[in-house]
């Protein structure tokens, strides 16, 4: 069988941040009772669906988890160890925003059961924090990776780079000092305008000067990688970063297929039953998630089974963003027939393939929406 | 039924923006024809593009009842003419079927150049002309400039011009008065056999073709069995009605009146703009004249982007052309684009425009070819073929010479933008014939080649006169000259559809503007790919459109797996708004705007 994961979704935010398009809410007030009845639940059902399954992996994410009471935490770390067997090596980890009152928490997440730190650092100078709708600084996010490092063996930090007006020195800068604070773990995104967003309306209206063109953007990720590969922390997928062997578990879990379940609103899983895998989401808005969750009669869950070609376009997508790619044997498995569209692009230098898997090449890597075009039909 | 001493028909006619439309609103307000919470600007306009673009493009009628001062009401049908000279076959056309044209000039312009072209042709139809100048409310016009450059430059009486602003209403009046005093009553006789003329016909998805008529002679009633003369047909008239400019059913309608018909007519080639209808049984003796035809100047071709709407398109094609005389079409086949049309329009505003009712009106996606004008090829063997698309071009040595369709321009414009006007003219390999001057503008004549004014000339000319210049041609016959074929290799393969005919010495810099073009209009792709111009084996120009550097998401967790299936598919349907030529996509707006030259 598979590995099995575990993600919480923890919707609400202390402030909206403009690039965002999560899940995530502000509100005045927040139950933390209710919603620890509702994560229990949900892990009851869940438990009994996959009975008998080893957990590896447990992921709370957001929003900003970090808001979730103590109380809350614990509860939900006791609801799940006596609801599935735990791996010796389980990692649990918990998305935290760098502000000194979350910072006060880490203590108790760790003695509850959480051992990995996942810090939304952003940005190493102040000026662009404030232009990314942040409400820390940076020297309040340097104390919180501080405290966090005290309590955890494990923490990583994000940065979004590419951001407005950011030049390429400037980047080689910032990236310096945080490869210099790190431990073993990075994740650096590219700063993405989704729609939707606040920053993506103003982009709409012709607004958000500054941003990098592909040629400055594709300079900026390539500076990058030749910047961690000579730190010792070379890229294992495409924005994340660690030291051999620190690698997140649980996003592994994505990346390469395995099962991972959703709770929590929005929250997304993928499950293999019965010889078949299922897509499942959650009804994404909290309140009225909350209240489907109270009602035994009313699942905020729905199953979708996969198709193969939906699997094979799934394996693709998520197993080229790895380094070590997607192994050969799950394609065979699914009876993916890509051979004719693989060899054009093994050709042209983006793709390879050894006995274990088709991998990308550090130039597909790159441009992987554009190699995925090719590649999966449609 | 209406006396003829008791209707006026009358066509509106100036230059582009002049104020036409808005003259006519006035008309149609103050008369009460139209209940005032239903009235907008520029009514008369009812496609979405025309209130887009805020300009004419359909002549429409509208009858309005006038009470006048001499205590008699008089039925009057106005008929709105669009400016642009691009549409100028829709006014000859309305022109025979009135009497009279109100011709309304900009007291803050002046006469410009489809002024003077729409005064010939009204004085060519014999019409009565009443100049009225418009805009008086604005702090630049100048009524006594104007009406002397009316007297002047077109040599008609101006004294008697009314000063109006249809903006305001102030004159409208005075316009209505003497509509009735000074145009005169339509002729007829009411007990000759039916002659009338077909002026215009459209599709109306409730009604199917709908059929515009001007009768000349006789009654035409509901449930006659009427007679197409040219085209032999015979239909049972379903529907008699005005135009109020909603249908208005109407008894029957006499000589010197415009209404409408339907006829359950299935054939659109059935009705044939300027055709006579007559009663089947009691045929009138002798046809009207007809219209002269209108020819076509620009050719295209015009490809469906899913290859299955190809049907669709012809359905759409054929309803089009009903409305629009000017417009002809053909079957044409591509290797690289499948089944289309090869189209022929008066000039680039108004292929954008068809093209435009296309995709708008039909829901069908286009891809449009280089446009072209029509060469006369002369073989050595001494035949002469029309060339109307560069890539059926025969092989060069079997031709003798080539000849091009040249026009004659008139530009009027402001003098302190003569040296740029005469500059682009020269550019465009022009030769001039005349320049006078009238005040402080300029009239000059060109002869110029329609192929180096077709794709943008109008829009360089407003560019280099900040709008200033006014512009009309005719055509003026065929020139041999040194014209080659130049190809476009997109990745080193000929797209044909970028294939154009250019002047030996104007070759080089048409090819390097096209690469420039072609540049910035192919998306990157996952390769570098050369874009040159060539002419028989020879590069002329060359571009390199290098490959993409980065396309990549930056996030893609659990939840995004399926988001990421959808982004996907996205993608995939907007490559597919592109068309294929061996493994590069180029996006159909290319076709086009790669013509464009910017200097
Ligand atoms: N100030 C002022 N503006 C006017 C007057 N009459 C028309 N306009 C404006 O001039 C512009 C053109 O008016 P139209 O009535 O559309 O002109 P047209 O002659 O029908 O134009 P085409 O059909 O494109 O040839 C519009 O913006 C009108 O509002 C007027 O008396 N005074
Ligand atoms: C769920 S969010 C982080 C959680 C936490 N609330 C925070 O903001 O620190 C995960 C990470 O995605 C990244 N991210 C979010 N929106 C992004 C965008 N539009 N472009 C690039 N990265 C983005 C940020 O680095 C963020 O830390
Ligand atoms: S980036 Fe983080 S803190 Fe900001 S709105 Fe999104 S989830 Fe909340
Ligand atoms: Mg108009």
């Amino acid at each position: 069988m598979t590995r099995l994961g575990l993600y919480i979704h923890w919707p609400y935010c202390q402030a909206k941040c403009p690039y965002c398009d999560f899940n995530s809410h502000v509100v005045r007030s927040i139950d933390m009772d209710a919603w620890a009845d509702a994560y229990l639940s949900e892990i009851k059902q869940l438990s009994e669906i996959t009975e008998g399954r080893v957990l590896s992996s447990v992921f709370f994410g957001g929003g900003t988890p970090s808001l979730m009471s103590r109380d809350l935490v614990a509860r939900v770390m006791d609801a799940i160890r006596s609801a599935w067997p735990i791996a010796n090596d389980w990692e649990v980890t918990l998305e935290a925003n760098p502000t000194s009152v979350e910072a006060d928490r880490f203590a108790a997440y760790r003695m509850a059961g959480v051992n990995r730190i996942s810090m939304g650092a952003q940005a190493l100078n102040d000026t662009d924090l404030r232009r990314l709708g942040r409400l820390h600084t940076v020297a309040e996010a340097r104390d919180a990776f501080a405290v966090a490092r005290d309590a955890f063996d494990r923490v990583s930090f994000d940065l979004i780079y590419a951001r407005q007006d950011q030049s390429l020195a400037a980047w080689e800068d910032e990236l310096g000092q945080a490869l210099e604070m790190s431990i073993d773990h990075l994740s650096l995104y590219q700063l993405t305008i989704e729609p939707g967003t606040a920053f993506g309306d103003r982009f709409a209206k012709g607004g958000l000067a500054g941003l990098p063109d592909e040629d400055l953007a594709a300079d900026m990720y390539e500076l990058t990688q030749r910047m961690c590969n000579a730190a010792g922390m070379p890229a294992y997928e495409v924005s994340n970063h660690a030291r051999p062997g620190a690698e997140s578990q649980h996003n592994l879990i994505y990346w390469t297929g395995a099962d991972y379940i959703g709770i929590g609103p929005g929250a997304h899983g993928r499950l293999t039953l019965g010889g078949k895998r299922y897509a499942t989401v959650s009804e994404s808005a909290p309140v009225q998630w909350l209240s489907m969750v109270s009602k035994s009669d009313l699942s905020p869950t729905s199953w979708d089974v996969l198709s193969a070609d939906d699997q094979i376009s799934e394996a693709l997508m998520m197993g080229l963003r790895l380094n070590s790619g997607v192994a050969l044997e799950r394609l065979a498995q699914l009876g993916a027939d890509l051979d004719d569209r693989i060899a054009p692009l093994v050709e042209a230098g983006f793709l390879k393939v050894d006995d274990q898997a088709l991998q990308t090449t550090s130039e597909g890597r790159i441009m992987l929406n554009a190699v995925l075009r090719e590649l999966i039909a449609g | 039924m209406a006396q003829l001493t008791h209707i006026r028909n009358f066509s509106i006619v100036a230059h582009i923006d002049h104020g036409k439309s808005t003259l006519a609103d006035r008309l149609i307000q103050m008369t009460g024809t139209v209940a005032a919470r239903d009235m907008k600007a520029q009514l008369l306009d009812s496609m979405d593009i025309e209130r887009e673009r805020g300009i004419t493009i359909k002549a429409n009628s509208v009858r309005i009842e006038y009470p006048a001062k001499d205590g008699e009401t008089y039925i009057l049908n106005l008929i709105d003419t669009p400016g642009h000279v691009d549409f100028a076959y829709e006014v000859s056309r309305s022109m025979q079927a009135v009497e009279g044209s109100l011709l309304v000039v900009d007291a803050s312009q002046g006469v410009e150049a489809q002024t003077l072209a729409n005064v010939y042709q009204a004085l060519d139809a014999d019409h009565e002309i009443v100049p009225v100048l418009n805009k008086v409310d604005l702090p630049a016009a100048d009524c006594d400039r104007v009406a002397e450059q009316i007297e002047d430059v077109i040599g008609i009486d101006a004294t008697d011009a009314i000063q109006i602003s249809a903006k305001t209403g102030v004159g409208i009046p005075d316009v209505l008065e003497a509509i009735v005093q000074r145009l005169p009553c339509p002729e007829g006789e009411r007990d000759a056999p039916l002659k009338a003329m077909l002026v215009d016909s459209w599709y109306d998805p409730y009604l199917g073709v709908v059929v515009m008529i001007r009768v000349m002679d006789g009654v035409i009633k509901k449930g006659d069995e009427i007679r197409m003369m040219q085209t032999d047909a015979k239909y049972r008239i379903d529907k008699l009605a005005v135009l109020r400019p909603k249908m208005e059913d109407i008894a029957e309608l006499g000589p010197g009146e415009i209404g409408i018909l339907t006829a359950s007519i299935k054939q659109v080639r059935d009705t044939k703009v300027g055709d006579t209808i007559t009663h089947d049984k009691k045929r009138t003796a002798e046809a009207l004249p007809g219209f002269a035809p209108s020819v076509p100047v620009v050719f295209c071709g015009l490809f469906p982007v899913d290859n299955a709407e190809f049907e669709d398109l012809r359905d759409a094609i054929e309803k089009l052309a009903l409305n629009d005389a000017s417009f002809s079409f053909e079957m044409e086949t591509s290797a690289a684009l499948g089944f289309g049309f090869r189209c022929g329009f008066l000039g680039l505003l108004h292929l954008e425009v068809i093209r435009d009712r296309i995709e708008r009106e039909y829901q069908i996606e286009l891809i449009t070819t280089a446009p072209s004008v029509v060469y006369h090829v002369h073989m050595k063997d001494g035949t002469m073929a029309e060339l109307h698309n560069p890539a059926d071009m025969p092989d060069m040595t079997l031709i003798d010479h080539l000849e091009e369709p040249r026009i004659k321009a008139t530009i009027m414009v402001p003098d302190e933008y003569l040296g740029d006007v005469l500059k682009l003219c020269q550019e465009r390999r022009g030769i001039q014939i005349d320049l006078t001057y009238a005040g402080s503008r300029a009239m000059t004549v060109y002869d110029l080649p329609l192929n180096e004014v077709v794709f943008d000339f109008y829009d360089r000319l407003k560019s280099v006169t900040k709008g200033y210049a006014s512009f009309d041609y005719q055509m003026e016959g065929y020139r041999e000259d040194h014209l080659v074929k130049m190809q476009v290799l997109v990745n080193e393969e000929p797209v044909d559809a970028l294939s154009i005919m250019v002047h030996r010495d104007r070759a080089e810099q048409r090819g390097r503007a096209m690469c420039e073009k072609l540049k910035e209009l192919i998306p990157r792709h996952m390769f570098k790919i050369p874009i040159q111009a060539a002419i028989g084996g020879r590069v002329i120009a060359r571009e390199t459109l290098s490959a993409m550097r980065k396309d990549v998401t930056a996030k893609c967790y659990g939840g995004d797996a399926t988001r990421k299936k959808k982004l996907l598919e996205k993608q995939k349907a907007g490559k597919k708004k592109m068309r294929q030529f061996g493994k590069v996509d180029i996006p159909q707006e290319a076709f086009i705007s790669a013509l464009k030259m910017d200097g």
